[in-house]
C-alpha cells in the first residue's frame, strides 16, 4: 500500500501521546478508506478522544505520523483543518449564543458571506429539526439538541472527513436512534466518518470497519462480522455449584465447543464464546455426566465487555487488570 | 443529507497558510461573537459602568482639596488620570474573561477550524474596546456633571479617548497572555493586579510627580502610564504633547508586537 495514497482518508502510523507518565495513546495505526464509516471502539480512557484530537490537529503527537487525505497533520495543519469537521464529546458550541447565531458565526468564520451564512444556518437548522428552537438560548437545549447543533456546525463547510467523538454517549435511546439516522444520511452523501463509541452495538450498526482500542493501542481491527466472529456471536455464561469443578468445566468446554473459556474463580463463573447454539446441549450433557452441577446458565449477546475479555484477556474494569502480567500503567487521568 | 454531494478530499484546492485579509475577516467575526456575548450578558458591564462613576467622584473629593485647593481645580488634572486608571483596570477583565471563555468547549471547535490562529484572541480583545468606550464615556460624563470643562473641547476629549482606548487594547494583550498561561481565572486577576497597581499608582495619574523622592520621580518619568496620562491630559487641555503621544503609541505598538505572538504561541501550545 502506498503511504500517501489519496484514497485513504486517514493514515496513522505509530501515534503516541503521553500525558506525564501516562501513555494515553501508545502507538496507534489506522487506515480509513474514503467514503466509509470507521468505528473506534473502546472504554473510557482507552485513548479514543486523544487519538481524534491528534488526527484533528488539536493535539500534537509525541511520536508517529498521521495524514488526512495525504496531508500531514503536523506539517500542514491549516490544510487538514479545511478537510475535516469535528464534533466533540462535549458539544463544542457557544452556550451564550442562540442556535442561529452559532451557525452564522461558524459560517462566517468559514468564509461565507453575511446573507449566505444566514441561509446556510436556516438550512441546517431545518435539516436537523431545530428550526423551532433557533432563537432560544442554548442553555435551554436538551443534550440531544445540543449534539445535533454541534453536528450541524461541523457540516457547514461540507468537509469530506468528519470526526464524531462519542456522538450518542448520554443520549436516551430514541435520540440515539435519531442520531444514527443522521449519521447514515451523512455517509450517503459521500463523507468519510470516523466515530468513537463505547457501544459495540453502535459500531455494529454504523461502521464498515472497527478498530478496538485499549490502553492506547489497537487490539483488534476488522469488519463488524469479523470482530463478532472472534468473540462468538453470543457468549455462554455458566456458574458452577462447586468452585473446585471450575477446571474440569473449562476442560469440558474446550473439548466440546472447541473454545477456551475465561474463568472468574471468585464467582465460580465461566464465559465462553458460543458460535453454535446446538453444541450447548452436548456440553450440558457432558457436564452432567461428569457430575458438575450448575447454578446458573445464561446466553449473552456480545457486549464490549466480552469483546474485551476475548481480545485482551482482561475486562474493561480497572480492577480486573491487577493480575495482568504486562502491568501497563493504568489510565485514570487520561484526557481521553 | 444535503442535496450536494461532498467534494472528495483529494480533489480540493487547498493552501496551508492564512492570508492577512482572512486574518482580519476572522478576527472581525470573532469580535462579532464578543459583542453578542456582551449583549447576552449585560451584567458583565457592571465594572465599566459603576467603577468610572464611583472612582471619579470618590478620588476627586478625597484628593481634590489637598492637592489643588478645591475639587473643581483638581478635575482638569485628575480626570485624564482616573480615565487611564479605569480603562486599564478594565483591560485586566479582558484577560480574566478570556481565561473563562477558553475553558469552554467552543474553543475546541475554533481550534479545529481553518481560521487564523490569532482570530479567537484578537476578536475577543477587539470586542472589549466597547467596554473601554463605555468606561471612557462615563468617566467624562461624570466629570462634566461635576463641572469639568476641558479647554480643548469635545475634539480634545475625543482624541484623548481614542488614545486611551488604543493603549488599553495594546495592554490587554499582556493580560490576555496571563489569561492563556494561567491555570484559572482567579490567578489571572491576581497576577494582573500585581502588575497593574505599581504601574498606575507610581505615575503622575493622581498627583504631580515633583513632590516625590528622586528615584521615584525617575520611575514615574519612564513609566509608560505616565506618558499616556500626560498625552491624554494635554489633548484635553489643548497643550502640545507630541512627544508623549509618540512615546505612548510607540509603547503600545511594542507591547502588541511582543505579546500578541507570545500569546498566540502559548494559546497554540495549550491546544
Amino acid at each position: 500500500m502506498n503511504l500517501t495514497d489519496p484514497s485513504w482518508a486517514i493514515e496513522a502510523d505509530g501515534l503516541v501521546k503521553t500525558f506525564g507518565a501516562n501513555r494515553a495513546v501508545d502507538g496507534v495505526d489506522l487506515r480509513v478508506a474514503s467514503g466509509t464509516v470507521y468505528g473506534v471502539l473502546g472504554p473510557n480512557g482507552a485513548g479514543k478522544t486523544t487519538t481524534i484530537s491528534m488526527l484533528a490537529t488539536l493535539l500534537r503527537p509525541d511520536a508517529g505520523a498521521a495524514r488526512i487525505f495525504g496531508h500531514d497533520v503536523v506539517k500542514e495543519p491549516q490544510l487538514v483543518r479545511q478537510l475535516i469537521g469535528v464534533t466533540g464529546q462535549y458539544a463544542s458550541v457557544d452556550e451564550t449564543l442562540s442556535a442561529t447565531e452559532n451557525l452564522v458565526l461558524f459560517s462566517r468564520l468559514l468564509g461565507l458571506g453575511r446573507a449566505e451564512a444566514k441561509r446556510k444556518a436556516a438550512e441546517l437548522l431545518e435539516e436537523f429539526g431545530l428550526t423551532d428552537a433557533a432563537k432560544r438560548p442554548l442553555k435551554q437545549f436538551s443534550g440531544g439538541m445540543r449534539r445535533r447543533l454541534d453536528l450541524a456546525a461541523s457540516l457547514i463547510a461540507q468537509p469530506p472527513l468528519i470526526f464524531l467523538d462519542e456522538p450518542t454517549t448520554g443520549l436516551d435511546p430514541r435520540t440515539r436512534a435519531q442520531m444514527w439516522d443522521t449519521i447514515r444520511r451523512l455517509v450517503s452523501s459521500g463523507s468519510t466518518v470516523l466515530l468513537t463509541t463505547q457501544y459495540l452495538d453502535e459500531a455494529d450498526q454504523l461502521a464498515d470497519r472497527i478498530a478496538v482500542i485499549d490502553r492506547g493501542r489497537v487490539v483488534a481491527e476488522g469488519t463488524a462480522d469479523e470482530l463478532k466472529a472472534s468473540v462468538g456471536s453470543s457468549s455462554l455464561q455458566l456458574r458452577v455449584a462447586d468452585p473446585r469443578d471450575l477446571g474440569d468445566a473449562q476442560a469440558a468446554i474446550e473439548r466440546v465447543l472447541g473454545v477456551r473459556a475465561t474463568t472468574s474463580p471468585e464467582a465460580g463463573r465461566l464465559t465462553a464464546p458460543m458460535r453454535d447454539a446446538d453444541r450447548v446441549t452436548e456440553l450440558l450433557v457432558t457436564l452432567r455426566e461428569a457430575g458438575i452441577h450448575l447454578t446458573e446458565l445464561s446466553v449473552q449477546k456480545p457486549t464490549l465487555d466480552e469483546v474485551f475479555l476475548t481480545l485482551t484477556g482482561h475486562g474493561v474494569e480497572a480492577d480486573d487488570t491487577a493480575d495482568d502480567a504486562s502491568a501497563e500503567p493504568q489510565f485514570e487521568g487520561s484526557r481521553a | 443529507m444535503t442535496t450536494a454531494t461532498i467534494v472528495p478530499g483529494a480533489e480540493r484546492a487547498l493552501k496551508n497558510h492564512v492570508s492577512l485579509g482572512q486574518t482580519v475577516r476572522n478576527s472581525l467575526s470573532m469580535a462579532y461573537r464578543g459583542l453578542l456575548k456582551i449583549k447576552r450578558t449585560p451584567e458583565q458591564l457592571v465594572d465599566v459602568t459603576l467603577q468610572p462613576i464611583l472612582f471619579t467622584l470618590m478620588f476627586t473629593y478625597i484628593f481634590g482639596g489637598a492637592i489643588a485647593g478645591d475639587a473643581l481645580s483638581y478635575l482638569p488634572f485628575f480626570l485624564p488620570g482616573i480615565l487611564v486608571q479605569t480603562v486599564i483596570t478594565t483591560s485586566v477583565v479582558t484577560g480574566v474573561q478570556l481565561r473563562e471563555d477558553m475553558d469552554k468547549g467552543v474553543f475546541d471547535r475554533f481550534r479545529s477550524l481553518p481560521i487564523a490562529r490569532v482570530a479567537p484572541l484578537a476578536g475577543a480583545l477587539l470586542a472589549d474596546t466597547v467596554r473601554y468606550g463605555i468606561a471612557t464615556t462615563l468617566t467624562f460624563v461624570t466629570g462634566y456633571l461635576m463641572g469639568f470643562r476641558p479647554e480643548a473641547g469635545f475634539g480634545g476629549v475625543l482624541a484623548a479617548s481614542v488614545v486611551v482606548i488604543v493603549a488599553a487594547w495594546a495592554l490587554s494583550w499582556i493580560f490576555a497572555f496571563f489569561g492563556v498561561i494561567a491555570r484559572s481565572a482567579g490567578s489571572v486577576q491576581g497576577i494582573s493586579f500585581l502588575v497593574l497597581f505599581p504601574l498606575t499608582f507610581l505615575s503622575n495619574a493622581y498627583v504631580p510627580a515633583d513632590t516625590m523622592p528622586d528615584w521615584l520621580q525617575w520611575f514615574v518619568g519612564i513609566n509608560p502610564v505616565s506618558h499616556l496620562v500626560t498625552a491624554a491630559r494635554g489633548l484635553t487641555m489643548g497643550t502640545d504633547v507630541t512627544g508623549d503621544l509618540f512615546a505612548t503609541l510607540l509603547g503600545a505598538a511594542v507591547v502588541v508586537a511582543v505579546f500578541a505572538p507570545l500569546t498566540v504561541r502559548a494559546y497554540m501550545r495549550k491546544a
